[in-house]
């Protein structure tokens, strides 16, 4: 009950919003003024080509890299309470750890380094297991498993991890037609439950069927809002005219901020 | 010779009573050192370590000879600087951590050597290099539990955020685990282990009883509990046979133990269960046939 009650506190759902964020590596720009907002309880699929920014504007909202210019703003929820499931993740998968333990480094916030694991906690892991189709792998060791089984264990741990803000960098690269749609449902429970959703994204299939608003860039903001509207031909085209080479002599940027 | 004969050189003898109670509370201490190092592949850092601080060993000699505290502070400081130097070097140039590593442990190896022999002789030498289980007085042996258990205290401490740093280094980092300092207070911990192994195995082999129990153990179970719990009790049998060979054989403790820790490996090699050469071909054996 405890924990019902814990969850239904929590996922009022966080509010991401930059404000002419430029951030880059080196002086160069990988976003260049980017404004852009995403609402408390929003789902939202970040599309653009290659090298486009969009890893870096993940990233960016957990704090991994400051912007140069402008700021990025969380309410609702602290940085380290944002989930985050990074593109490559580093698994060190000969680790001789079993699928439930390594669940349960979801509940970190709940449980810290020393806390000691209740049996509300070890149902808890079993419901997030069960809920992304992995009974009885409990005791499988993380190297026994599959690309696939690896996502599902990764969605997993983000489900325990009880977060207003998750954050999803490619999540279906790499994985069979089934497992994207069942973790996708995954992700819409995620977002029914209140919480807001942000995801990368290839495959605009997808996202036309299951991501209400949609977020497309190319180093800058080419569109945002509702996802028919943001991925029209026009648009997909003004992005593929991006060109991802820095150029090493460009000049110093000169746009003042727009007030 | 029977069984009770080769033990009865613990009864008789008061210095082997001492090494022995010293090797097998360094058991504990170190087997769980040496699985992280295993499993976070720092092996060859735990190697390069070893080497680092015999310089600082050297000049707490130099200054006030076989003095176990002196000797223990300058080792503790030449660990310290050498790790603290070599992720400097890591981090402010494109040079990588092993290759930064190897250079300072090199030089620092070198200088110990020279330090030494600039006022010891070569007895001396050897002493500290490999040890001597005459060495271990009544103070190395408080160092020696001192040391086993802070390591206890920091392990019950570091245990699940230094599985996660290994595991997931990344997913720490998001949700807020420091770690950089989880990692610094596991180096400290492996550095002060190897000083209080020095006495009896040499600051070169001391590494050794660390390393290749953990390894052995990796070819026993795939549990982490379990690999540090065989980790230890094979470090322990390794050191009552190493020791009882050293003293049967006039051999130097150190290499004694080492090299039954060596043997214990080769037969874990063949004979373990998981992942062991015997159990890897019978299967295919039966696919064949």
């Amino acid at each position: 009950m405890r924990n019902r009650d814990e969850a239904v506190q929590s996922t009022g759902g966080a509010t991401l919003a930059f404000v002419n964020a430029t951030i880059g590596y080196d002086r160069h720009p990988a976003l260049h003024h980017v404004t852009a907002s995403f609402p408390a309880g929003s789902m939202t699929a970040v599309v653009g080509p290659n090298g486009a920014g969009k890893s870096t504007l993940l990233k960016a909202a957990i704090g991994h890299i400051r912007p140069i210019e402008g700021s990025i703003g969380v309410e609702g929820c602290r940085r380290s309470d944002i989930a985050y499931l990074p593109q490559l993740a580093e698994i060190d998968r000969n680790f001789p750890l079993p699928v439930f333990d390594f669940v349960a480094m979801g509940l970190w916030q709940r449980r810290g380094a020393f806390g000691g694991f209740r049996r509300a906690d070890d149902e808890d892991v079993a419901r997030a297991l069960a809920g992304v189709g992995l009974i009885g792998f409990e005791q499988r060791l993380l190297d026994t498993l599959s690309g696939g089984q690896l996502q599902r264990v990764l969605f997993a741990r983000l489900t325990l991890q009880d977060a207003p803000l998750i954050l999803l960098d490619e999540p279906f690269t790499a994985v069979d037609d089934r497992t994207t749609d069942e973790l996708v449902n995954v992700v819409a429970n995620w977002n029914a439950e209140g919480r807001t959703v942000i995801a990368v994204l290839h495959d605009l299939d997808l996202v036309r069927r299951r991501f209400p608003r949609t977020l497309l860039i190319a180093r800058q903001l080419i569109a945002e809002g509702d996802t028919e509207t943001v991925l029209t031909s026009d648009n997909l085209a003004a992005a593929r005219h991006y060109i991802e080479a820095w150029d090493e002599a460009a000049p110093y940027c000169e746009v003042e901020p727009t007030p | 010779m029977t069984a009770a004969d080769l033990l009865s050189v613990f009864s008789d003898f008061a210095f082997m009573r001492r090494a022995l109670a010293g090797c097998l509370v360094l058991s504990v201490a170190a087997a769980p050192v040496g699985v992280f190092l295993m499993l976070r592949r720092l092996s060859l850092t735990g190697d390069a370590m070893a080497h680092a601080i015999l310089p600082g060993v050297a000049a707490g000699y130099l200054l006030a000879g076989l003095n176990l505290w002196a000797m223990t502070a300058g080792g503790l400081a030449a660990g310290l600087a050498i790790a603290l130097l070599a992720s400097t070097v890591t981090r402010l140039t494109p040079l990588r951590e092993d290759a930064s590593l190897a250079t300072l442990y090199l030089v620092s190896l070198a200088l110990g050597v020279i330090l030494i022999s600039a006022r010891g002789s070569a007895v001396d030498v050897m002493h500290l290099l490999f040890g001597s289980v005459l060495a271990i007085d009544d103070t190395a042996l408080t160092f020696i539990g001192i040391v086993a258990s802070i390591t206890v205290v920091a392990f019950t401490i570091l245990w699940r955020p230094l599985v996660l740093e290994c595991v997931d280094p990344g997913f720490l980092k998001a949700v807020g685990g420091r770690g950089a300092i989880i990692h610094v207070a596991f180096m400290l911990v492996m550095v002060l282990n190897l000083i209080a192994g020095f006495q009896a195995l040499g600051t070169l082999l001391s590494v050794g009883l660390m390393m290749l129990p953990a390894a052995s153990a990796r070819f026993w179970t795939r549990s982490l509990g379990a690999m540090t719990a065989v980790a230890m009790a094979l470090a322990a049998l390794s050191s009552v046979i190493g020791l009882i060979a050293s003293f049967v054989a006039n051999l130097p403790s150190g290499p004694a133990i080492i090299v039954t820790a060596g043997m214990l490996y080769a037969c874990s090699i063949v004979f373990g269960p998981t992942g062991g050469l015997i159990a890897r071909f019978r299967p295919a054996r039966h696919r064949t046939g």
